[in-house]
């Protein structure tokens, strides 16, 4: 079953056309990674499944309904949880707090105690229940990302947005958080991650779409698409950290 | 208890203008009236953190209302009235505003008032030929300071109850981070909106209630910025995100204006512009943050 649905999706910042007639489709459960270099467009793709912009063209739909001229609450609440390219957290509330937020405010709509025990839920996911009162401020940069994932999660999403949320990780904690977002499409979360890492996309994703200055270049499963000369040529030929 | 507590001190208050002069109920009016501004103001601008320099021109707006329409309709009538035409100006202010941040918010704000002030006086020359009114009413000052209590009283159990409902989260969350608001489900139009125009509909019932103490009212009194920049200054220093943090900033900082500017009549002002760097840099987050961060800091060294 289709779950999300890119239909020539099209986003223009003056004369730079950032996105250019995209289409291609996620099914329920899958976890497919959204590759390509440096301002190809990736993030202005994300940005306009979770509602940050409006597209010029084409319709975004989430298991039929559509998602385009949707303001980014109403994609929230429509089932679509983000992480953030730079971690995004609120240092003054505490875990429990940060993670609550989208409960109260998601499709759900928890209070009081059901919405603690649903963000207790999340922070347990990523291994951070044990500090839930502290202050998210006082955080490492991966509890960080953690924590952010667990916000997400606590949306109770269909579909799950990781724009790079392995980046700047070490060794250990990559392991770490490869397992981590493994257990979460293990728990039926359909996921796209946007990702530079090709460790952790061969490790996650069965199939990659591949965008290349605003253009899907590929669609395929991730081994093929790694070894396609378009792909190779798309991130060697213009010089990116891939 | 602490509810109870409250209550007492409410009934303490309530019952204060049968022990004090003349003179000692103008400054417990003065006193609850920018209790009531502070408490207000910080409905909606204590959480999201949009500084609003509008106090004055929804306080002014209440304050004309009654000095139009005093001998039109009863009193209460007036006031029922002048809460709507400030909740009136607030939503379609806010419909087109809240998406302004940060500086541009501040500004716009402080413009609104000196709009609100320039329309009326044009309007009273142009088309009323005058620019004064009185107000006749037969309201005595123990009424107003009533009146005003209760107003100041029920602000302070309406941000009680924001503080804890989804409406407080909401508006904490905006306050941090509105992108992750957003993404969170928040509405942020619709959230913001919410606030605003409550916070409008006190300050303009406080000028309406203010009003009959001035007897004569023209534009270039009930408009006075300086109500804007004390209001804003109290809710800061006593820590705006708090319940009863405008209240601590109010009383004293409204006091030691009376004193300084009986005082100092044409300087005062600068000492205005002294305690307001001061508050910036020294207790950006209030008095209350203050004691609290001071607090964990000793147990801390006990620990």
């Amino acid at each position: 079953m289709t779950l999300l649905a890119i239909d020539h999706v099209t986003k223009r910042f003056g004369g730079l056309t950032a996105v250019n007639e995209l289409s291609f489709t996620l099914a329920q459960g899958e976890v497919v990674g959204l590759l390509g270099p440096n301002g190809s467009g990736k993030t202005t793709l994300v940005n306009l499944i979770s509602g940050d912009l409006a597209a010029d063209g084409g319709r975004i739909t989430l298991a039929g309904e559509t998602l385009t001229g949707r303001r980014p609450d109403q994609v929230a609440r429509a089932g679509v949880a983000r992480t953030f390219q730079l971690v995004r957290i609120l240092p003054s509330l505490s875990l429990t707090e940060n993670v609550m937020i989208p409960a109260v405010f998601g499709a759900k709509s928890h209070w009081g105690a059901e919405a603690r025990a649903v963000a207790r839920d999340a922070l347990e996911r990523v291994g951070l229940a044990g500090r839930a009162e502290t202050s998210a401020g006082a955080l490492t940069y991966i509890d960080q990302k953690r924590l952010e994932l667990a916000r997400a999660l606590a949306a109770e999403p269909r579909l799950l947005l990781l724009d790079e949320w392995l980046a700047g990780l070490n060794p250990t904690e990559l392991a770490e958080g490869i397992a981590l977002i493994r257990s979460l499409s293990e728990s039926g979360i359909t996921i796209l991650i946007v990702e530079h890492i090709m460790e952790a996309v061969r490790a996650l994703c069965s199939r990659v779409v591949v965008m290349n200055s605003g253009r899907l270049i590929a669609d395929e499963a991730t081994e093929t698409a790694l070894r396609d000369p378009h792909v190779i040529a798309a991130y060697l030929g213009e010089g990116t950290d891939a | 208890m602490k509810i109870a507590l409250s209550l007492a001190a409410l009934v303490a208050l309530a019952l204060a203008p049968f022990g004090v002069s003349d003179y000692g109920l103008g400054l417990l009016i003065g006193a609850v009236t920018y209790v009531t501004l502070a408490s207000g103001w910080a409905v909606f601008s204590g959480h999201t953190r949009y500084v609003s320099l509008a106090t004055v021109a929804f306080y002014g707006t209440g304050a004309y209302t009654v000095a139009v329409l005093n001998e039109a309709m009863p009193y209460w009538l007036v006031l029922i009235v002048a809460g709507l035409i400030g909740a009136a100006i607030a939503l379609v202010v806010g419909l087109s505003t809240l998406r302004l941040a940060g500086v541009y918010f501040v500004i716009f704000t402080f413009g609104l008032s000196e709009l609100v002030r320039q329309l009326i006086t044009w309007y009273e020359v142009n088309v009323t030929g005058t620019l004064g009114r009185y107000i006749f009413l037969d309201v005595s000052a123990r009424e107003i300071y009533w009146q005003m209590l209760a107003l100041g009283a029920a602000t302070i159990a309406l941000t009680a109850w924001i503080q804890r409902h989804r409406l407080g989260l909401a508006l904490r969350v905006i306050g941090d981070d509105e992108v992750v608001a957003a993404h969170s489900g928040i509405p942020l139009a619709r959230t913001k909106l919410t606030a605003f125009v409550l916070s409008a509909t006190i300050l303009t019932l406080a000028g309406a209630i203010a009003s009959p103490r001035w007897v004569y009212v023209e534009p270039s009194i009930v408009f006075n910025p300086t109500v804007s920049f004390l209001t804003v200054i109290m809710a800061l220093l006593g820590g705006a995100n708090r319940l009863w943090g405008p209240v601590l900033g109010a009383v004293p900082l409204f006091l030691a204006f009376e004193w300084l500017s009986a005082r100092f009549p044409d300087t005062y002002p600068i000492f205005l512009g002294l305690l307001f760097i001061l508050v910036v840099f020294a207790l950006p987050d209030g008095i209350l943050a203050g004691l609290e961060r001071l607090k964990t800091r000793k147990t801390e060294d006990r620990a």
